[in-house]
């Protein structure tokens, strides 16, 4: 589980572009949104994505998806539970 | 301020008909034009529906009598076609015999080649034609030597889906300023994998018929056309004694500054937009008397635009309706499209329906024109939002 | 009618001009093809979260609008009007290779966003909070000049006061590896001091922003007046020199009234001589400049002739790399801009001392 949740955030730093940001910094239960790392909508969308491609878990409405990606935590156990590969 | 600029003929080319009359035709009939992609091969196909003209690259070729070496992007075809029939409507015969020019919008340019031969062009010799075909401006070039436009002011807007709008706003002001005194303006953009596979990316393309301004819209259809409006001077109308369907009496751009793709919720940038075209028109909201709405069915835009009209008419609402249902959202060309549309509107004093409406949305009572309806019709407001927060309205009107 | 000024001017080149206190002091040379800009410290003006999107035509238009607007010294402008020919051209490539790599599948929307024609002028709106007029050209080689007549027109009119204009190029690789198969692209690296003689096709290709603030206000740091814009999709070689003498008699000015011609000369031996005809007949006796020997070939390096005009009309010099010949001129008062691409798409401004 807590390489899932560091392999998740040196994902979102790659494919996020988040140059200034280490995996260190992001905290577990940290905000990807908003206040937190200050992702927004085209970013949910880019996650959605790695889910799929990744993760094999396919969102049809992207409203699920800021659920999903309240936090690494949140997003890691909902991969856990979901991941088709 | 306040005088409009003469319009003195209109061409297009729609998933809804190949020129004015059988657009106008479809119009009246509620006959849409959604149907599933063929003329591209994408594997979205069985996902999407989209707005998509019939003909295929090399009929397109053949109406217009291109020679086999041509290197017109479909783009380019689709304007060209709406170009010369708006030409013609306007009774013009010897282009050269006052100052042309042409004022076109595009988003997709030429990327239907270059999606196509993307690789190809670094090894096969017969479709290099096309690299020099890749940029916007290109399908103006085009439209404008199949016209006969030489040695003149031919230039291309991109303001992602309120490109042609912004064509007509530059268009008027080229003839009040006196810097030519005919221009042919409008838009044209085909339907490509770039723009399928990047909506689809955005999740915003719906699955079905799209639903404008309804509560459980799914997103837009993409559409692919063409539409040019022949504006001339005052100096022109009279010395030719020309017949004129309407004028652009107002226009005004204004950007949302909210973010890079979606609209502002309080619609900010089509609120400005709107009342700039007024300003400039010299009308109040209530003289307006049938709003065509951007409308794309996308749960961002209608809610954003609703909201705005909503801040500018007031509880006084005139007739409003998008016509998307029937087209397809048909992105930078969309502007001309319902420039067009407006012109036929008061022309015919009818209103188009909003075809495929049933729910009305939580967030307001907004409820659009669902049938066809006869009215008498003296202004009506269009309005064309895009990405980069590019927000235009355009005011038509029967009267200078 | 109003009387329109450049009030500042910014440009992001391949030599270093984006620092507005110098004057092509420092010349980089080159042996090559193809000549990238040189870097401002981008991360000095755009927040790392506005940046992390940018490919490098938007930060360079970004930057390039800060640096105009700052030395205009306003905080925002009636309207934003941008040209770019090719638009954001490195995300375009991204999106359509991910597209056909891909076979349309797993595809992610930043790119798409971001190859948007109107992504520049749109981000400069973002980050400056202007909700104006916001228009983006795209018309090859006069994309800027028509974004500048949009302008002009503004101003005159009394319609806005300040208008933020430019001009934005980047260089894609697959783009770039495309025009070498079609030879617009110069088959031999040159240098500075050979391209212009190097008697083959194609052109040393670039990417830049030239951005600039116009007023129909006269400012402190007024550079130019900006008299006349025009356009011209199409004009035969041989009525090149007729257009510009109907063009000058327009606009009052007689051809030895230009103090300075500013000339687009790329070194394509095919192109070069609608320039070359004239510099050997009506403008024999006028000082004559260029350069895109220093700044290379894209859609909008026009703009960096107006740029060039804006900066000898205040600095009453004219750096020695970029002269043709050499002419005593005791006031630099009128300049003339005249540029083409490919025999296509012509462009004059005219410019004079404010």
């Amino acid at each position: 589980m807590s390489e899932l949740k560091e392999e998740l955030k040196a994902k979102i730093i790659e494919q996020l572009n988040l140059e200034d940001v280490s995996v260190a910094e992001i905290a577990d239960d940290d905000a990807l949104f908003g206040d937190g790392l200050g992702l927004d909508s085209i970013d949910a969308l880019e996650l959605i994505v790695m889910l799929d491609k990744d993760y094999g878990i396919r969102l049809s409405d992207p409203k699920e998806g800021r659920k999903i990606f309240e936090s690494v935590q949140v997003m890691a156990d909902y991969i856990e539970e979901h991941r088709t590969k | 301020m306040g005088k409009g600029v003469a319009i003195t003929g209109m061409g297009i080319i729609s998933a809804i008909g190949n020129n004015v009359t059988e657009n106008y035709d479809a119009l009246i009939n509620c006959r849409k034009g959604i149907s599933r992609v063929e003329n591209i091969e994408t594997v979205q196909r069985d996902e999407i529906m989209v707005g998509e003209i019939k003909f295929t690259n090399d009929e397109l070729i053949a109406k217009l009598n291109l020679p086999p070496e041509n290197n017109y992007s479909r783009t380019a075809m689709l304007g060209a076609i709406a170009a010369k029939e708006a030409i013609a409507n306007a009774g013009i015969t010897d282009i050269k015999k006052y100052k042309t020019g042409i004022v076109s919008g595009t988003s997709v340019g030429g990327m239907d080649m270059t999606e196509k031969y993307y690789y190809k062009y670094l090894t096969e010799k017969t479709p290099q034609k096309y690299i020099e075909s890749h940029h916007a401006g290109d399908s103006t070039q085009k439209i404008a030597e199949q016209l006969g436009i030489e040695e003149s002011l031919v230039t291309t807007i991109s303001t992602a889906c309120s490109s042609a709008a912004n064509a007509i706003m530059l268009g008027a002001r080229l003839i009040k300023s006196g810097k030519l005194d005919r221009v042919l303006v409008g838009g044209a953009d085909c339907l490509s994998k770039f723009t399928i596979n990047g909506f689809k990316t955005l999740m915003i393309l719906s699955d079905t018929y799209n639903t404008p301004f309804d509560e459980n819209r799914k997103g837009l259809n993409l559409g692919e056309a063409a539409a040019f409006l022949v504006l001339e001077s005052d100096e022109v109308v009279k010395a030719e004694n020309k017949r004129i369907l309407a004028y652009v009496k107002g226009y005004g751009n204004a950007n949302d500054a909210f973010h890079q793709t979606a609209s502002s919720d309080n619609g900010d940038g089509a609120t400005l937009a709107m009342e700039k075209a007024l300003k400039v028109a010299d009308l109040k909201a209530s003289d307006i008397d049938y709003i065509n709405a951007h409308g794309t069915a996308t749960g961002n835009n209608d809610l954003s635009e609703g909201r705005a009209i909503l801040r500018v008419f007031g509880e006084d609402l005139p007739e409003f309706s998008s016509t998307k249902a029937f087209t397809g959202h048909t992105l930078a060309a969309a502007g001309a499209i319902e420039a067009v549309y407006s012109v036929l509107a008061l022309q015919n004093n009818v209103i188009f329906p909003n075809l495929n409406f049933k729910t009305p949305m939580k967030e307001f009572s907004m409820i659009p024109q669902t049938e066809l309806k006869e009215k008498e019709l003296n202004t009506v407001l269009s309005n064309s939002l895009g990405f980069g927060g590019n927000c235009s309205t355009v005011i038509f009107s029967k009267e200078a | 009618m109003k009387k329109v000024y450049i009030n500042s001017i910014a440009s992001i080149s391949p030599q270093k001009t984006y620092d507005n206190s110098m004057f092509l002091d420092k010349i980089t040379d080159y042996n090559d093809t193809v000549i990238f800009a040189v870097d401002p410290d981008y991360k000095q003006y755009i927040p790392p979260a506005a940046a992390r999107r940018m490919a490098k035509g938007i930060k360079m238009g970004v930057v390039a609008s800060k640096i105009a607007m700052d030395e205009a010294g306003i905080e925002t402008v009636d309207a934003i009007i941008t040209g770019t020919g090719m638009g954001c051209m490195i995300d375009s490539e991204k999106f359509v290779s991910a597209i056909i790599d891909n076979n349309e599948q797993y595809l992610t929307p930043t790119s798409f966003i971001q190859s948007t024609h109107n992504t520049v002028a749109g981000q400069i709106a973002l980050g400056m909070e202007c909700k104006a007029y916001n228009f983006t050209y795209v018309h090859s080689a006069i994309s800027f000049e028509s974004a500048l007549l949009d302008a002009k027109m503004q101003l005159e009119n009394d319609e806005a006061e300040h208008i933020l204009v430019g001009g934005v190029e980047e260089l894609g690789d697959h783009t770039t590896k495309v025009h070498r198969v079609v030879n617009h692209i110069k088959p031999e690296p040159v240098t500075i001091s050979t391209v212009l003689n190097s008697k083959t096709e194609g052109a040393v290709f670039s990417e830049g922003a030239n951005f600039f603030v116009v007023s129909n206000e006269k400012q402190e740091s007024c550079y130019a007046e900006l008299v006349a814009v025009e356009t011209f999709n199409t004009l035969p070689k041989e009525k090149v020199s007729e257009t510009i003498e109907s063009f000058l008699i327009e606009n009052n000015v007689k051809v030895e009234d230009i103090d300075v011609v500013v000339f687009g000369n790329n070194g394509d031996v095919d192109f070069d001589t609608y320039y070359n005809q004239l510099s050997e007949s009506n403008f024999s006796n006028i000082q004559q400049i260029f350069y895109k020997h220093l700044v290379g070939e894209n859609n909008t390096v026009s703009a960096f002739g107006v740029w060039l005009g804006s900066k000898i009309l205040k600095t009453q010099t004219i750096p020695k790399i970029i002269k043709i010949n050499e002419i005593k001129i005791p006031e630099i008062k009128t300049v003339l801009c005249y540029n083409q691409y490919r025999g296509q798409n012509h462009s004059l401004v005219l410019l004079k001392k404010c």
